[in-house]
C-alpha cells in the first residue's frame, strides 16, 4: 500500500520538492546579504535600547529582500491550501470518478487500511512540505522579525505611536496576525487542516472539482475567522489601563490663524511585539462642556478651552493647555496579547488544527467502512 | 462444497428506488457461472453486494462462505475485473503488475509477466494509452495472478469488438482449467456465455428465473411441435415455459426431467441461447398476465 501511495504521488511529490529547492536556492543565496547589513547596523552586538540600529538596518533593507520578505509570507499563507486543493481534494475523489477504487479495493488490502495510509503518507507529506517552508522562511527573515522588535520597543520609549515598526506594508511583528499565519509551527497545522478538508471533501462530494471549490471556501473561511474571533481568546487576554499627557500619547495642533486647535489621542500604550486587541480612552471626571471625549475614538475634535487660541493671538499658553489636559485625567485602556505569548498560541493553535485535521481523517474513514460507494 | 455467491433476501435500495429487491440465490463454487438478465435486472448490483463494494440495504450474501470484503484473507481469495475494466491511466503495464505484487500476499508474478508478454504488451506502457480489449486483458491479468479462489466478472467483455471479446474469452478459459477457479460472470451477451459458461443463473428483476448446471438444463428442456392443442393438456410434470400457436400447430418449451412419450409431438433438443430467451421472455409474459387479471377484477 506504501508502494502504491509513492507511486501515484510521486508526480506531485516531484513538483513540490523542485519549488522548495527553488525557494530554498533563492533564500540561501540572499541570506548572506541580509545577515550582513544586520551587523553593519550593529544589532548583532546591540542588548538594549537598539532603536536606532533596527531604524538603520531597516532602511538599509533592499527592494529585492523586502519582496522576497513579502513573497515569503504570501508563499506561506498560500501553500497550505495549494495542498489541500491539488493533493487532498484529487486524492479519494479521483479514484471514484475514475472507478479506479474499484481496483484498489479489491487487492488483499482492505479499505480502512487502503484510506489510512493514503491519507496518512500524503498528510504527513502536505505537513513536511509546510514545515521546511516555514522553517527556511523563518530563518531567512530572523534578521527582520529582530529588529523589528527592537525599533518597536524603542519608538514606545520615545513616545512613538506605534506598537509595531510598519515594514513592507504590513507591522512585522510576531503575533501580528499576517505573519503569525506565517512563521513558525502554525503553518505545520493549516498544512495537515487544508489537505483534510480536501480529502474530506473529496470523499463526500465524489468529484475533484466541486471538491476543490469546497476545500477554498471552507479553509478561506477558517483562516479568517480563526485570527479574527478564536485566536484573540486561546489564552486569556491581558488588560491595561495607562494615564495620558502631553509628553505620552496626546498630540496637540494647534492653528493660530484659524483659533482652532485639534488634539489627538494616539496612546502611550506600546510594548514591544504586543498584539493589541482594543484600545479605548477614557476620561475619569466631568469635563468642561466643550471638551468631547469620545471612548469610541482616539480624535478630540474639541479641546479645551486653555488649548484653543485665541483668534489673532500669537498662540496658547502651553502650560495652561498641559494643565487643562491633565485635569481631564485622560487614560487608556487596552486590552492586548503580550509579546511572550507568541509560542503558548502557536503551539495551541496549531494543536486544534492537527485536532480538527484527524478528526476528518476519521471521517474520511468512516465513510469509506460504511458508505461504500459503487 | 462452499457454495461461490450465496444471497438471502438480498436488497439494495437508492433512495427510493431499488435496484435489487428480495433476491435469493445460490451459485455453487467450481463453475464458470454465467449471470443473464435483460438490463435493470440488478446484476451490476448483486456483483457490487457480492465484492463487497455495495453495503446492502437488506438481507445478506456470502462469498466462498465468508462477508464480502471482510478482511485482507477474504480479499485474497476474491478477483474482480469491474465493468469497463478500470486501470490507472498514469501507470504503466509493469506498475500494474507491481501494484498487484504489493497487495497481495499470494501474488504469482511469474505468471502474470508472462501473460502480459504473451497478450504482446508493452510493460512500459501507460495504461491510459492501451486499447479497451487491451486494458481487459490487463485487468484480468491483475485479478488471476492474485490467484483468487472465485473471480468475479461484471459484463467484462460488453464494450469489446468481438476479436476483442473472443481472445478475452479464451485467456480466461485457459486460466479457469489451469487455476481450478471458479468463475461467475455477467453479461447480457448470450452467445459468449454458451461457449464458456457450465452453469447458468436467470435473473429477471431481482428473481432467480432459473439456475442450474448447462448440461442438465439442456436436458430437461425440450421443443415439442405438434397439432394445435391447449397448454392445460399437457402431462402434470411437464411444465411449459413458452408457448406460441399457429392455425394448427402449438409450439411448446418445456421442461421435464421425464422423457416425453406422446407420439404426436416432435421433440427438439434448446440451445442454450433459446433457453435463456425463453426464461427472459417468460418472466414479461408472466407479468403481463398478472395485470391482465388484475383488470378482470
Amino acid at each position: 500500500m506504501i508502494w502504491l501511495t509513492w507511486r501515484q504521488f510521486r508526480p506531485q511529490a516531484i513538483a513540490a520538492a523542485c519549488a522548495l529547492a527553488a525557494v530554498a536556492i533563492v533564500l540561501i543565496a540572499t541570506r548572506p546579504g541580509l545577515s550582513a547589513d544586520y551587523t553593519a547596523a550593529g544589532l548583532s552586538a546591540c542588548h538594549a535600547h537598539c532603536a536606532t540600529a533596527a531604524s538603520i538596518f531597516l532602511d538599509r533593507v533592499g527592494n529585492f529582500d523586502k519582496f522576497l520578505d513579502f513573497a515569503g509570507v504570501l508563499l506561506i499563507i498560500v501553500a497550505p491550501a495549494l495542498m489541500g486543493l491539488f493533493w487532498g481534494a484529487p486524492l479519494i475523489a479521483r479514484e471514484v470518478a475514475d472507478g479506479t477504487h474499484r481496483i484498489a479495493w479489491n487487492q488483499s488490502v482492505t479499505r480502512t487500511r487502503w484510506t489510512i495510509v493514503k491519507l496518512g503518507l500524503v498528510g504527513l507529506a502536505a505537513i513536511a512540505t509546510a514545515g521546511l517552508l516555514s522553517l527556511i522562511v523563518t530563518w531567512w527573515t530572523s534578521p527582520i522579525d529582530a529588529a523589528s522588535l527592537a525599533g518597536g520597543s524603542a519608538q514606545a520609549a520615545t513616545g512613538g505611536n506605534g506598537v509595531h515598526v510598519t515594514f513592507n506594508g504590513f507591522a512585522e511583528a510576531r503575533l501580528d496576525p499576517v505573519i503569525f499565519d506565517a512563521r513558525g509551527v502554525a503553518p505545520l497545522g493549516y498544512a495537515a487542516l487544508a489537505f483534510a478538508l480536501g480529502v474530506t471533501a473529496g470523499v463526500l462530494l465524489r468529484r475533484t472539482l466541486p471538491a476543490m471549490a469546497v476545500t477554498l471556501v471552507a479553509f478561506v473561511a477558517i483562516q479568517v475567522l480563526m485570527p479574527n474571533f478564536i485566536r484573540p481568546y486561546l489564552l486569556p487576554p491581558s488588560h491595561a489601563t495607562v494615564p495620558l499627557s502631553i509628553q505620552n500619547g496626546i498630540h496637540v495642533n494647534t492653528n493660530a490663524g484659524s483659533g482652532l486647535s485639534e488634539i489627538q489621542l494616539t496612546g502611550s500604550f506600546a510594548k514591544p511585539g504586543t498584539w493589541v486587541l482594543s484600545q479605548a480612552f477614557y476620561t475619569g471626571r466631568r469635563v468642561d462642556p466643550y471638551v468631547i471625549v469620545t471612548s469610541s475614538g482616539p480624535e478630540l475634535v474639541m479641546a479645551p478651552q486653555a488649548c484653543i487660541p485665541t483668534p489673532g493671538s500669537s498662540g496658547i499658553n502651553p502650560a495652561d493647555c498641559q494643565s487643562a489636559l491633565a485635569a481631564l485625567h485622560l487614560r487608556e485602556s487596552v486590552i492586548y496579547q503580550p509579546a511572550s505569548r507568541f509560542w503558548p498560541l502557536q503551539w495551541i493553535e496549531t494543536g486544534i488544527y492537527l485536532l480538527l485535521a484527524a478528526g476528518l481523517g476519521w471521517v474520511c474513514v468512516w465513510q469509506i467502512r460504511r458508505k461504500r460507494t459503487p | 462444497m462452499t457454495n461461490a455467491i450465496e444471497a438471502r433476501a438480498l436488497g439494495k435500495r437508492y433512495g427510493r428506488r431499488w435496484a435489487l429487491a428480495d433476491c435469493t440465490l445460490t451459485i455453487p463454487a467450481g463453475h464458470v457461472a454465467g449471470l443473464v438478465g435483460p438490463n435493470g435486472a440488478g446484476k451490476t448490483t448483486l456483483i457490487s453486494l457480492a465484492t463487497g463494494m455495495l453495503a446492502p440495504t437488506t438481507g445478506t450474501v456470502e462469498v466462498l462462505g465468508g462477508r464480502p470484503a471482510a478482511g485482507p484473507g477474504q480479499l485474497a481469495r476474491v478477483g474482480y475485473v469491474a465493468q469497463d475494466t478500470p486501470t490507472y491511466a498514469g501507470l504503466s503495464v509493469a506498475d500494474h503488475l507491481r501494484l498487484g505484487a504489493h497487495l497481495n500476499p499470494r501474488w504469482d508474478a511469474a505468471m502474470a509477466r508472462a501473460r502480459i508478454e504473451q497478450l504482446g504488451l508493452d510493460p512500459k506502457q501507460k495504461a491510459g494509452k492501451l486499447s479497451g480489449g487491451q486494458r481487459a486483458q490487463l485487468a484480468l491479468t491483475v485479478a488471476l495472478a492474485k490467484r483468487p479462489e472465485l473471480l468475479i466478472l461484471d459484463e467484462p467483455i460488453a464494450s469489446l469488438d468481438p476479436a476483442a471479446r473472443r481472445e478475452f474469452l479464451q485467456v480466461l478459459m485457459n486460466a479457469t482449467a489451469e487455476q481450478e477457479l471458479s468463475v461467475v460472470m455477467s453479461s447480457h451477451q448470450v452467445s459468449d456465455l454458451e461457449r464458456v459458461s457450465d452453469y447458468l443463473v436467470v435473473l429477471v428483476a431481482s428473481r432467480v428465473r432459473i439456475e442450474g448446471e448447462v448440461d442438465g438444463l439442456l436436458a430437461t428442456h425440450h421443443l415439442l411441435t405438434g397439432p394445435r392443442r391447449d397448454a392445460a393438456s399437457l402431462t402434470a410434470s411437464q411444465q411449459v415455459i413458452t408457448e406460441s400457436h399457429t392455425g394448427r400447430q402449438s409450439t411448446f418449451l418445456v421442461r421435464t426431467s421425464e422423457a416425453v412419450i406422446d407420439p404426436a409431438w416432435t421433440v427438439d433438443p434448446v440451445s442454450l441461447e433459446d433457453l435463456i430467451v425463453a426464461y427472459m421472455g417468460h418472466a414479461s409474459t408472466e407479468s403481463a398476465e398478472i395485470r391482465m387479471l388484475e383488470v378482470k377484477r
